[in-house]
Order: C-alpha cells, then sequence, then structure tokens
C-alpha cells in the first residue's frame, strides 16, 4: 500500500513543519510590492484618534515604515537599534492589532522611535501591506517607493547591507 | 458554586470520553458485548454532562458573574442578552466549549439514528468518537478552562470584542463547528471500517447523509463568515483569503469532493479506498484549521489567544489522531477491493475529475496558507502569498469544475456516449452563449472575457442540471399528472439541482461583483452631492446617536437614482465604551441586483468627512447562491430513501 505510507510520509513531513513554526518566529520574505509606491492608507495616529496618518505623507526622503506591537517580543529585541536610527531617518510606525492604551504604554517605557505611529487596531493597514509577521520593516524612497522589506527584528548587519546601501545607491 | 459544577461536569465529562474511547473499542477486541454496548449510555451521559457545563457557562454570563475569569474578559453589564448568550463562544476558551458541545450533539445523533447498524461497528465508531471528544475534553481542561476563577472578581467586564457584536457573527461560529465537527462522523466511519479490515457494502450509504448534513452547516457557515465581514469590517470586501478562513474552506472543498466520491461509492461500488482516505482527509483538515487557528502559528484577520503550550497540545493530538488514521489506512486499506468498471467517457470519469481538481484546489490553498511557515522551514526564495496568488491559482481550478457541474447531471453511469451529452446540453449551451454575450454587453457595456467567461459558465452550470431534472420529470410525467411527479420527484435529485445551480449563481455573482463594482473615497461637507455609478449620494452630515454599550457619530446620505430618491443611509462609527475601540458600522442598502454600500471615514481637519462609497452589483448573489447550495443539501437529506429505509427495518 505505497500510497498508505506515501500519505503517511507527507503527513510527518506537515506535522514536522508546523512543530518547527512553533518554536520560530521572524523570517525574511521578499513582497510583491517592492518596487511599487506604498499602498495608500489612512489611519488614526496611535497618539490621538482626530489626527491622521496618511501614506500620501512617506514622501519626500527616505523613509522606513516598521510595523509594530506592544505584544510582540521581537520587537523589543530592534527596538534599539531603531532609537539610534531615529536620530538619522524618518522613522514612521504602524501600531499592528493592538491597544491603544498599552501601546502608548510601551513607547512610554521603552522609548518612541517614530515621528508617527498609525494605529491600526484591526490589522486593515496590515492587509494592504501584506504584513504576516511582526515586526516588519519598509524602505521607502523619496517618491513613497516601497525598496526592500524586512521581515522579523532588524538587526545591525541588515540596516547595513541592504538599508544603508540602498540609500546610497539611490542617492546621486 | 454554579460554575464550580460547570467544572465539575467538564471533568466528569473528560472521564466519560475516556472510558467511551476505550471500553467499547476494547469490547470489539475482546468480542465483549456488553462493553461495545456501553458506548451508548457513555456517549449519552457525555452529552448531558457537557451540555450541564455549557449552560453554567451561559448562566454565568447571563448573571454577569465576574469572578469567572471568561466572562471577565468577554462580558459587561451594559452587553445586551443576546451577545451575552452567544458571548459564551467569543472567546478561545468558550469556543472550544462550544466545540465540544457540538461533538457531544453529533454523538448523540449517531448514537439515535445508527440503532440498525452491526454492532461491532457501531462500537467502533463510537470509539473513535469518544476519543476526538476526549482529547478536546482534555484539552480544555489542561489548558484553556472557561470556569477559571478571578480572584479576586472584577467590578466590571472587559466587554465582548466589538467585532464580535453582530448577528451574522452570532451564528457563524455554531454553524461552521456543526460543520467541521460532523466530519468527524465520517472520519470515525471511515476508521471503523479499517479498524474491521472491511468496507460493508453499505458503508457509503450510512455514510452519506451524514457528510452531507456537515456539509451543508459547513457551507452554511462560510457564507454567514463571509456576509459578516462584508458588512462589519467595512471596507466592501467578501473573501480575504486570511489563513482562518482557508481554514475553513479547505475541509468543504474536500467535503465536496466527498460528497460526489460517496456517491460513486454506493452506486458503483468503486472508489472505494479513495473515498475512505478523503474522509479522513476532511476531518484531518478539520483540525488543521483549529491548530492555524488556536496556535497563532500564522498572523490572521481573527485576532485570537496566542500561546505555545496550545499549540503544542494541538499539534500533538492532530499528529495523534491524523498520523494513527493514516497509518491505519496505510495498513488495511489493500484489503478492501473495488469491483464497479466504467469506460472512459461516463458518470465516474466526470465525478472522477471533479475530485482531483477539487483536490488541487484544496492543495494550492493549504501551499498558500502554510507558505510564511514553508519559507522559514526550507530557507525558500520568497514570494508573497496574497490575494493575487489565490485568485491566480483558484479561478483556473474553478473554471472547469463549474463546466463539469452540468455535464455531470445528464451523463449516465458506466458509459455515456458524447453525442448524446452534446443533445442533452444543447439548450444549456444556447442558454449559455445568448446570455453571456448579452448580458455583460446589454446591461455593463463590457466583453472583458472573464466576465464573459464567469457568466456563460454561470448560466451553463445553472442550466445544465435543470435538464437533467426535466428529462426525469417528463419520464415520471407520462405515468401520472404533472403536479404529483413534481411534488413526488428524487429529493436528492432536487437537491443535487439547487446545489449545483447554488454554484452558477455564486459564479455569476463573483463575475459581476468583480468586474463591475465601483468604489470612491472621497471628503464630504453637509450639503455635498456627488454622482457616481448611476447613482447620487447628498451628504446631509454627521450626528452623535447612542447605542447600549457604544456612542456612535452618524452619517446621513441621501441617495438617488434617476433622480429619485431610493434610500437614506446612516453608516456609523462607533466607540464602544469599554474597549473604546472605534469600529466602522456601515450602512448598506441591498437589492437583487446591486448593494448601495457607506462606510464613514474620519473627520478631516480642515472640515468635512472622510466618506467611502460603493455600488456593488450582483453581490448578494454570493450569499443566495451559498444558500441555495445549502438548502440542496437539506433537500438531499430529505430523501425518501433514507426515510423509507428506516421505516422498513422498523417493521
Amino acid at each position: 500500500m505505497i500510497r498508505g505510507w506515501l500519505a503517511v510520509a507527507v503527513f510527518a513531513g506537515l506535522v514536522a513543519m508546523l512543530a518547527f513554526g512553533l518554536t520560530r518566529d521572524p523570517s525574511r520574505v521578499s513582497s510583491p510590492l517592492i518596487g511599487l509606491p506604498v499602498p495608500a492608507f489612512q489611519a488614526e495616529r496611535l497618539a490621538s484618534a482626530d489626527e491622521h496618518f496618511d501614506s500620501t505623507a512617506l514622501r519626500g526622503e527616505w523613509s522606513l515604515l516598521n510595523v509594530w506591537a506592544s505584544w510582540c517580543t521581537t520587537c523589543l529585541e530592534e527596538h534599539e537599534l531603531l532609537m539610534r536610527l531615529s536620530q538619522q531617518l524618518a522613522l514612521y510606525g504602524i501600531n499592528h492589532r493592538d491597544t491603544r492604551d498599552e501601546a502608548r504604554n510601551w513607547l512610554q517605557v521603552y522609548g518612541n522611535p517614530y515621528r508617527a505611529s498609525a494605529f491600526d487596531e484591526y490589522g486593515e493597514v496590515g492587509i494592504e501591506l501584506g504584513v504576516y509577521k511582526v515586526p516588519e520593516t519598509f524602505l521607502l524612497d523619496p517618491d513613497g517607493v516601497i525598496r526592500y522589506k524586512h521581515v522579523g527584528a532588524l538587526d545591525e548587519e541588515a540596516y547595513q547591507e541592504q538599508i544603508l546601501a540602498r540609500i546610497r545607491e539611490g542617492r546621486p | 458554586m454554579i460554575p464550580e459544577l460547570g467544572h465539575f461536569a467538564l471533568v466528569l465529562a473528560c472521564v466519560l470520553a475516556g472510558l467511551q474511547a476505550f471500553l467499547p473499542g476494547w469490547g470489539t477486541q475482546r468480542g465483549n458485548p456488553t462493553w461495545m454496548r456501553s458506548a451508548s449510555s457513555l456517549a449519552l451521559g457525555q452529552g448531558l454532562l457537557v451540555l450541564l457545563a455549557y449552560l453554567a457557562l451561559t448562566w454565568a454570563f447571563i448573571e454577569h458573574d465576574f469572578s469567572v475569569r471568561y466572562v471577565a474578559n468577554n462580558s459587561n453589564t451594559e452587553l445586551p442578552l443576546a451577545y451575552r448568550i452567544s458571548g459564551v463562544w467569543g472567546g478561545h476558551e468558550g469556543s472550544l466549549l462550544l466545540w465540544s458541545l457540538v461533538l457531544s450533539g453529533w454523538t448523540v445523533a449517531v448514537v439515535a439514528l445508527s440503532r440498525r447498524l452491526p454492532m461491532l461497528f457501531r462500537a467502533r465508531v463510537l470509539a473513535v468518537l469518544g476519543f476526538v471528544s476526549l482529547g478536546f475534553l482534555a484539552f480544555m481542561l489542561a489548558t484553556s478552562n472557561p470556569f477559571d476563577r478571578l480572584i479576586p472578581a472584577a467590578m466590571q467586564g472587559r466587554d465582548l470584542n466589538p467585532l464580535l457584536q453582530d448577528p451574522g457573527l452570532v451564528i457563524h461560529p455554531p454553524m461552521l463547528y456543526m460543520g467541521y465537527v460532523g466530519f468527524a462522523v465520517a472520519f470515525a466511519f471511515a476508521i471503523a471500517a479499517l479498524w474491521g479490515g472491511q468496507l460493508h457494502a453499505a458503508w457509503a450509504r450510512w455514510t452519506r447523509p451524514w457528510v452531507t448534513a456537515a456539509w451543508m452547516f459547513l457551507t452554511l457557515g462560510i457564507g454567514l463568515g463571509s456576509w459578516w465581514a462584508y458588512h462589519e469590517l467595512g471596507w466592501g470586501g467578501w473573501w480575504f483569503w486570511d489563513p482562518v478562513e482557508n481554514a475553513s474552506f479547505m475541509p468543504w472543498l474536500v467535503g465536496t469532493a466527498l460528497i460526489h466520491s460517496l456517491a460513486v461509492t454506493e452506486k458503483r461500488n468503486t472508489f472505494k479506498r479513495w473515498t475512505v482516505l478523503l474522509a479522513l482527509l476532511a476531518f484531518s483538515l478539520s483540525l488543521l484549521g483549529t491548530f492555524l487557528v488556536r496556535s497563532g502559528v500564522l498572523v490572521s484577520v481573527h485576532a485570537f489567544a496566542n500561546d505555545p503550550a496550545r499549540g503544542v497540545y494541538i499539534l500533538g493530538f492532530l499528529a495523534l489522531v491524523v498520523g494513527g488514521g493514516l497509518i491505519l489506512y496505510a495498513m488495511r486499506a489493500h484489503r478492501i477491493e473495488s469491483s464497479g468498471h466504467f469506460e472512459l467517457l461516463s458518470r465516474e470519469t466526470l465525478l472522477l475529475f471533479n475530485n482531483v481538481f477539487l483536490l488541487i484546489a484544496t492543495f494550492a490553498i493549504l501551499l498558500g496558507t502554510l507558505y510564511p511557515l514553508i519559507v522559514d522551514v526550507l530557507g525558500l526564495p520568497s514570494m508573497s502569498v496574497g490575494p493575487p496568488y489565490f485568485n491566480l491559482v483558484f479561478l483556473p481550478l474553478m473554471l472547469p469544475l463549474l463546466f463539469l457541474a452540468a455535464v455531470g447531471p445528464v451523463s449516465r453511469w458506466k458509459k455515456t456516449r458524447a453525442r448524446e451529452l452534446l443533445r442533452r446540453l444543447q439548450v444549456p449551451l444556447v442558454l449559455a452563449l445568448a446570455i453571456g454575450t448579452a448580458v455583460p454587453w446589454a446591461a455593463f457595456g463590457s466583453t472583458s472575457a472573464l466576465v464573459l467567461a464567469g457568466t456563460m459558465l454561470g448560466v451553463w452550470c445553472i442550466s445544465g442540471p435543470l435538464v437533467a431534472l426535466w428529462r426525469q420529470f417528463s419520464r415520471m410525467r407520462r405515468g401520472t399528472s404533472a403536479g404529483y411527479s413534481l411534488r413526488h420527484l428524487p429529493r436528492h435529485m432536487v437537491g443535487m439541482t439547487c446545489a449545483h445551480a447554488g454554484l452558477g449563481v455564486i459564479a455569476l455573482g463573483i463575475a459581476f461583483t468583480t468586474a463591475f463594482s465601483m468604489e470612491r473615497e472621497l471628503v464630504m461637507n453637509e450639503g455635498d452631492s456627488v454622482a457616481f455609478a448611476e447613482h447620487e449620494f447628498v451628504f446631509r452630515g454627521v450626528q452623535e446617536v447612542d447605542g447600549p454599550n457604544y456612542r456612535a457619530q452618524q452619517g446621513h446620505l441621501s441617495v438617488y437614482r434617476d433622480g429619485e430618491p431610493i434610500v437614506d443611509l446612516r453608516p456609523e462609527k462607533r466607540t464602544y465604551l469599554v474597549q473604546s475601540s472605534p469600529m466602522t458600522e456601515a450602512a448598506i442598502y441591498s437589492t437583487v441586483w446591486r448593494d448601495v454600500y457607506a462606510a464613514l471615514g474620519v473627520a478631516q481637519p480642515g472640515g468635512g468627512w472622510g466618506v467611502r462609497l460603493y455600488v456593488k452589483p450582483f453581490i448578494q448573489w454570493l450569499w443566495g447562491g451559498a444558500l441555495l447550495m445549502a438548502f440542496g443539501g437539506l433537500l438531499a437529506l430529505s430523501d425518501r430513501r433514507y426515510r423509507y429505509r428506516r421505516k422498513r427495518r422498523r417493521t
């Protein structure tokens, strides 16, 4: 009954993969959005429900768009680097599936690297951007075109080799 | 006190489930009829206890017992009664309790309706169901007890997630679970057959109604979920290829394949091993869906608790149940032999193709859903799998299925002639070509290939099965009156016609709504008007309104068509008082031909309001089609041959 054992084997592979998935967090996946303008979206700002975060504001300079959440432990790994980067780069946040209180509290405790954060409570903006793992970081050029996407915690190496290199290249 | 009773009932139910899993099974090995017969009483007792636990939790919700952690997290004194009752399944722990309740319900139904099955077989079926139930009850007690106390008790509850405060979502999970869990019965029948090492000649006939019933509920559940997303998420979409949606869609596809292959197995005594494998697969995918939703391995629109211990447990259980089932299949399936033979062009072949397409579609969706994980594990070069992937892969597989849905019903078992098929399909062919080209062109001025294909196949798929039904009707009318023939048409055949026509209706809906929906996002001030998609919208301003547990800003838009007022839309932006989360409550005016849909955005800094407007032709056809399909399932279930057999057995 080769067919039956084949099904068993396939299933065992699936279980092994799922088990592995339980232990893993981030991954690096490129996105079909690379090379395209960032999808238009509008959301409330985390700081205040009365103000907007508009994707058209992400133009005029190189910027990083970082998807984060207070419940996300990996976000703390990259947080120190983001704090440093905020001195040199325009850094914007998308607060993904969070509550306003907890997110604000998180920023107060650990420090706020973002010029502004969009409050994406139900992940609607996340859907537009094709977010599936938090954190994710998008590099946008001055025309608002997505140049690179990093899934998982950003580290110094990725910053130097992927992000800084692209900015240097793009700059005349 | 009552929560403790509920907890105690769960513990007892778990013990009974354990006994039900092992005692009857052991009895069948030892040939001990007392042990085998104990299965029924154990199942009934377990069902009662789970019901008791469920009622205890409901009571805690109704009475605002915030000393129960789960209630404190999911309810509030201001929450209306209907949502307190449905709030029981608004979170992880309660969902599991509902799952267990539904499983007990199915098990009791098996006990009640399968008295005439051979004792050995019945004991094995109930043992397998007991084992599945044991897994879920133990899971609940070990990691997610809904009766956990909160000490000290909360003064006020944190309220039910506002997203879930919608009539559509009140009945969506129970329907979905009825479907998911219903496949457990087919699974148990398959395991029991493999366990005994032989497929009883009547096996397919016993299994069929259970599969049809589960499929019917799953169809309703998925349709409701899509309808809910359309109403509540506020951006006019109806299907997102979200991992959780996929988790319910995959068992549905396999269940559909199973219904068709069961028909072959029952009528022609062939495809037997394949049918057994499908029965195992359908429930395996239900369990996989549970794992994906409950473990948080994949991020999705459905925000559920994310606890690694739960993930590990469900994965272990999944491995045990599905792995065990597949190993048993590998060891025993060779004993099952098929006997029916058929020609290349026959109904059997057509149904085989149906199965192949459905299975490939399921596999493609599984691949897309798990892709982030696969990439992670294998370190593959990446590609993103959003809706574009799914549409690209899924659509080409559905077109041939739609085509087959008209050919199958007019074909013959064993051997059918191409010329005969062509003759019977003349009318559908003419209709499909005429309507498929004329309507898109006349109504929308479009000749896009996809719309043409969608419309033609939709019409084809509705009219083809009707031809088969008409032929049956004409044959019957020769002997008797038209009215009598109409009333006595075989129900399973009318059901099949409804289900296939429902598929055609959905195809028409998707084709038109995808191609011709118009949307506009703009800022409107009071008194502004905008003409768009043959409608004129006048913005009358925004006012504050109060609901039971929320405050809302309510926009007011008057809609005109050809200068005539047709409706006043009042979309809301709600802020729920406890969770202080803003929710978009779209206002929708539905007719058979189109929906006019308005959602209120946010107040603009420079004055005015963001407004999103949609005109979506034919969108209601999607859910109308799903209802028609489910109704087809109901008709098939009411077929006289199931009732007749029962009566005859009694005499």
